[in-house]
Order: C-alpha cells, then sequence, then structure tokens
C-alpha cells in the first residue's frame, strides 16, 4: 500500500469537516474521490500532504507514518499536490515555477530532459516559459500546476479537483492526460473531483464521499453502475 | 563642497547597504520587518566595542561581527519567523526597541553618552578618511549589490521567492519555510552589521539613538520608494532620500513627515516602487531604449 489513511478527521475551529475516514491507494493506481461541495475533498487532499493539520487519525505513506510530519518533509519522500486554483507562483516565471517544483532534487533527476518530456505534454508552457506565471490564463496555469508537480517524478501524486474554471474539450485532454501519466508512466495518483463521471472513466477506484464522511467505495465500474452514484452526482 | 558631498555620498552609501539587506529580507523572502535598524546598530556597537575595548582593528573585528550579527539574528529572528505574518511586523519593532534600550542602559554600551574614541579604518598603513573612506564604502556596496545579485539567481534565492509568493505552495513542494525565511533574514541582519561597522568607523562617536525605530522607517522608506525587491531599487531610494532633505534645507527637519508621505504615496500610487514591475519610470527608460513601454 503506497498510502494508507485511516480514521482520518478534519477540523476547522472546532466545526468538523472529514471525520473518520479511512482509504487506501496501492502503487500503481488511480483512484478517485467523489463528492459534492463542501463534502470535504480538499480538507482530505490538504490533511494528506500535511498542509491543515489532522485532528484524529493516522496516515501513511511509503511504510511510514507521516501523520506528523510538515507538509516539506512528505513532499521530499514524492508526495506531490496540484492544488484546487492551481495556486501558481504569480510573480515568478513559467519556467521557475518550474523549477521550484524541482527543488533539492537538481542531483537526483536530469532537469534538461524532464524540461523538455514536460514541454512536449504541455506545449503551452515552453512558448510562455519565460513569462510570469499570473499572465497564464486559468486553464494554462492549471497545465503549470501540473507540470510543477510532474517534475519532482512524484511517488504520489494528489490532484484536487482539475476539471474547475476548464472548458469541457481540455478537461478531456487534462482528464486523458492523467489517465497517461498513470498507465503509461507508473504514477500513483489520488484524485479529488466534483467531475464524477470524468474521473470515474479513468480510474481503477473510487470513494464517495459525503458531508465529510465515506459513504460508499468500489471498482469505478461498479461506481458508475450504481444507482445511488449515478443519481446523485452523474446526473443520469 | 567638495568634503560636504563626499560626507553626504558616504551616508548615503553605507544607508543603501543597510536598506540592501533590508531589501534581502522584504523583498526577496517576503518577511515584513520593521526594526532593520537594531541590526544596523548591533553591527555598529560590536564594531565600536571590538575597536575600542578589544584593541582591534576594523578588519580585525569585521569577521566578529558579521558573525555576532549572524547569530543575533538567527536567535531574535526565529522566534518571529515562527510568528504569523501579521505578527512579525511587530515583533521587529519589540526587537527593535529593546537593543535601542540596551544599547541605552546597559553601562558597558556607554549609555546616553554614546561609545566614542572608535578609530578611522586603516588600510595600507593609510587611515581612511574623505575619498579613501567614501571608495572602501562604495566597494563595500558593490560587494553586498554583487551579492544580492547572486543571491537572485541562485536556488536559495528561488526557494525564498516561492516561499514570499505562496508559502503553503512552497512548502508542499518541499521547501522548508523557516528554514529560507530564517536564511534570507540572517543574510539581511549580516548586511547590515557590514553597513553598521562602517558606521562606527565613520563617525567615531555612536549613540543608541542612531539606530532607533525612526531609522527603521527610513531604511523601509529607501527600499518602498525604490522599489521593493528590485536590484537597483534599494540604491536608488537611498540616493533620493539621502539627498532630498541636502538639497532643500529647510525640509531636514521634517524628515519623517516626509518618509511617512513618500511611503504613503507610494504605496498608494507606485507600489511596486520607482524600479518596481511596469513603474512610470521603467516605463520611460524602457521607452527611451526604443521598446514599447510594457517591455521587461
Ligand atoms: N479554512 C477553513 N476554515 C473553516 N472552514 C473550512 C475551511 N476550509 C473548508 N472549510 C469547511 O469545511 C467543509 C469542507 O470543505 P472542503 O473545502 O474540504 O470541501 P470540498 O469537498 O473540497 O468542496 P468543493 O467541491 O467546493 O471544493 C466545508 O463545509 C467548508 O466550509
Ligand atoms: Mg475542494
Amino acid at each position: 500500500m503506497l498510502l494508507s489513511v485511516s480514521d482520518l478527521s478534519v477540523a476547522y475551529a472546532g466545526v468538523t469537516a472529514v471525520s473518520g475516514a479511512s482509504f487506501s491507494v496501492k502503487e500503481g493506481e488511480l483512484v478517485s474521490i467523489i463528492g459534492a461541495n463542501g463534502a470535504g475533498k480538499t480538507s482530505i487532499l490538504n490533511a494528506v500532504m500535511g498542509l491543515v493539520p489532522s485532528a484524529g487519525g493516522r496516515i501513511e505513506f511509503d511504510g511510514a507514518d507521516v501523520t506528523r510530519l510538515p507538509p516539506h518533509i512528505r513532499a521530499r519522500r514524492k508526495m506531490r499536490i496540484v492544488p484546487e486554483r492551481a495556486r501558481v507562483f504569480a510573480h515568478l516565471t513559467v519556467r521557475d515555477n518550474l523549477l521550484v517544483g524541482a527543488y533539492g532534487l537538481r542531483r537526483t533527476i536530469d532537469l534538461d530532459r524532464k524540461l523538455s518530456w514536460l514541454y512536449g505534454f504541455f506545449p503551452i508552457l515552453e512558448e510562455r516559459s519565460s513569462q510570469p506565471a499570473r499572465t497564464l490564463s486559468g486553464g494554462e496555469q492549471q497545465q503549470l500546476s501540473i507540470a510543477r508537480a510532474l517534475i519532482s517524478d512524484p511517488k504520489l501524486l494528489l490532484v484536487d479537483e482539475i476539471s474547475m474554471g476548464l472548458m469541457p474539450k481540455l478537461v478531456e485532454t487534462v482528464f486523458e492526460a492523467l489517465r497517461d501519466l498513470n498507465r503509461e508512466h507508473g504514477i500513483t495518483i489520488l484524485l479529488v473531483e466534483q467531475n464524477a463521471l470524468a474521473s470515474l472513466r479513468i480510474s481503477n477506484r473510487g470513494y464517495v464521499l459525503e458531508a465529510g464522511r465515506i459513504a460508499l467505495e468500489g471498482t469505478a465500474e461498479s461506481l458508475v453502475r450504481d444507482e445511488g452514484v449515478r443519481e446523485a452526482y452523474l446526473g443520469i | 563642497m567638495s568634503t560636504y558631498f563626499i560626507t553626504i555620498s558616504t551616508f548615503i552609501a553605507i544607508q543603501a547597504i543597510v536598506a540592501y539587506g533590508l531589501n534581502i529580507i522584504v523583498g526577496y523572502a517576503g518577511q515584513i520587518s520593521l526594526g532593520h535598524a537594531a541590526f544596523f546598530g548591533i553591527g555598529a556597537y560590536s564594531a565600536g566595542i571590538l575597536a575600542t575595548k578589544g584593541g582591534l582593528s576594523f578588519w580585525a573585528a569585521l569577521p566578529l561581527v558579521l558573525l555576532i550579527c549572524g547569530v543575533l539574528g538567527v536567535i531574535l529572528g526565529l522566534p518571529s519567523l515562527r510568528v504569523r505574518e501579521d505578527f512579525l511586523a511587530i515583533t521587529t519593532i519589540g526587537i527593535n526597541f529593546i537593543v535601542e534600550a540596551v544599547f541605552l542602559y546597559v553601562p558597558f554600551f556607554g549609555g546616553a553618552m554614546g561609545l566614542g574614541g572608535i578609530p578611522k579604518i586603516v588600510l595600507f598603513g593609510t587611515r581612511l578618511k574623505g575619498e579613501s573612506l567614501f571608495a572602501l564604502c562604495l566597494a563595500c556596496l558593490a560587494i553586498v549589490i554583487l551579492l544580492c545579485r547572486w543571491f537572485t539567481k541562485s536556488w536559495a534565492g528561488l526557494g525564498c521567492r516561492a516561499i514570499a509568493s505562496d508559502e503553503t505552495a512552497a512548502s508542499s513542494m518541499g521547501i522548508s519555510p523557516v528554514r529560507f525565511k530564517l536564511l534570507a533574514f540572517v543574510l539581511g541582519t549580516v548586511i547590515a552589521g557590514l553597513g553598521g561597522a562602517l558606521y562606527a568607523h565613520r563617525m567615531g562617536f555612536i549613540t543608541p539613538a542612531d539606530f532607533g525605530f525612526p531609522v527603521s522607517t527610513m531604511m523601509l522608506s529607501i527600499i518602498v520608494l525604490g522599489g521593493i525587491g528590485t536590484l537597483w531599487g534599494p540604491l536608488l531610494g537611498a540616493v533620493i532620500l539621502g539627498a532630498l532633505p541636502e538639497l532643500f534645507r529647510p525640509l531636514a527637519d521634517y524628515r519623517m513627515l516626509l518618509y511617512g508621505a513618500l511611503l504613503l504615496l507610494m504605496v498608494r500610487f507606485q507600489p511596486g516602487g520607482l524600479l518596481g514591475e511596469a513603474s512610470i519610470l521603467k516605463n520611460i527608460l524602457a521607452r527611451m531604449k526604443g521598446g514599447n513601454g510594457n517591455a521587461r
């Protein structure tokens, strides 16, 4: 098990956002957590990355307990997040944004090869490489955010609501890119999405989050076929 | 007139050095510091005491002075950098007042009477004053500017800028916020210490009030005016704020008012400073070069 989370709780100023969530991701898997607005998806991902403290429970990553470790230590163990709304470094150039993603890794990865691989995936980033990141469109910032995480060769990629603000055509492209990364390049991905159909379509397994609790879990196909899920999340 | 010009220019060079230190803390690492003069003072007093009571030359004392500033930068900076950003402003003001009070009330530092008898700097057997001292200050300033330039291009500088831009995102990329904020803070305090040592030997006599809160405000005004986080902003700001009260003598009595007004005006109309991104001055410079106004 690459990531195994048991009984995780997250609370903000005493208000519980996530309660007793348990889930896991095996090496090489692509797993989705789907849920409505405010269900607690972002809270879960941020707790896994260490960006918000967990109020209870245990997070194991790559065979070690990381529950109390700060985010930068988790990042060094090769966990990366593509956060909600991209959060690129607005005043840094596109290229510098990517370099920050490779921070501390210049001895272990071939930077130039990595960059050209990423530019192949996202050509717009090469075109804009010396522009400040804030001049990119929302969708381009999402691409930069993914590339910035990928440059580090992560073992686990956490992806928060990647489809937000993207046009349908681009949503498809981005999801295809994620599937490619998972299937062709073996990157393990935990995806959090409102866009349930698109994310389940590329996933191996999924969890349904309702008001901070895991309500349902199963293979992606079984969830897509589930009556309750179809009605609530797929609009079918 | 010429000696007068040299005197003013020497002060401007020293102030610019100190402002470059602050620029690393505020501009590159995004940490607001309102107590920078404390470290200017720690540098000056360390140099003064090592010279008068320790009998060391400027050159022999300098490494120690920088070390003292660095160590005190860590000790005073570490707790401040762990607090939330808005507290940092208050904590650093506090540091400034405490350090000034220590100079004022601890007899070892000479108290309100100040510390006198600090000798001139000797280089190759000559005592530096006038032009030669100015040249030394300029050389130190040049080294500091080169250091800043190198820092912005280094990986550590990139880490600092990432943290200044989005601390959470940076930390989720393996960058330790505390470590890099501290690095910037200490670099800034060490540079302030260099300015302090030059100041002490230039003046020969220093008092606690030379390093009070108003001086911190002035340092902040210098970098806000010139352009926070830019390479040439601190120099431009130091030259303008150093020369203005001299050119318009009546202004000298209203220095603080002038700095305050300038700060407000800049923040309102040119938040990036004179040399900041898309500033009026930068656009004019770009136009003169024949490029269009928005060229970077
Ligand atoms: N910083 C915060 N302070 C207080 N409450 C918060 C904070 N962040 C989230 N919450 C609350 O926690 C609950 C879960 O929020 P979360 O952002 O995890 O939901 P989400 O599933 O990601 O929603 P969305 O699909 O809209 O992104 C919500 O009720 C939200 O209001
Ligand atoms: Mg969310």
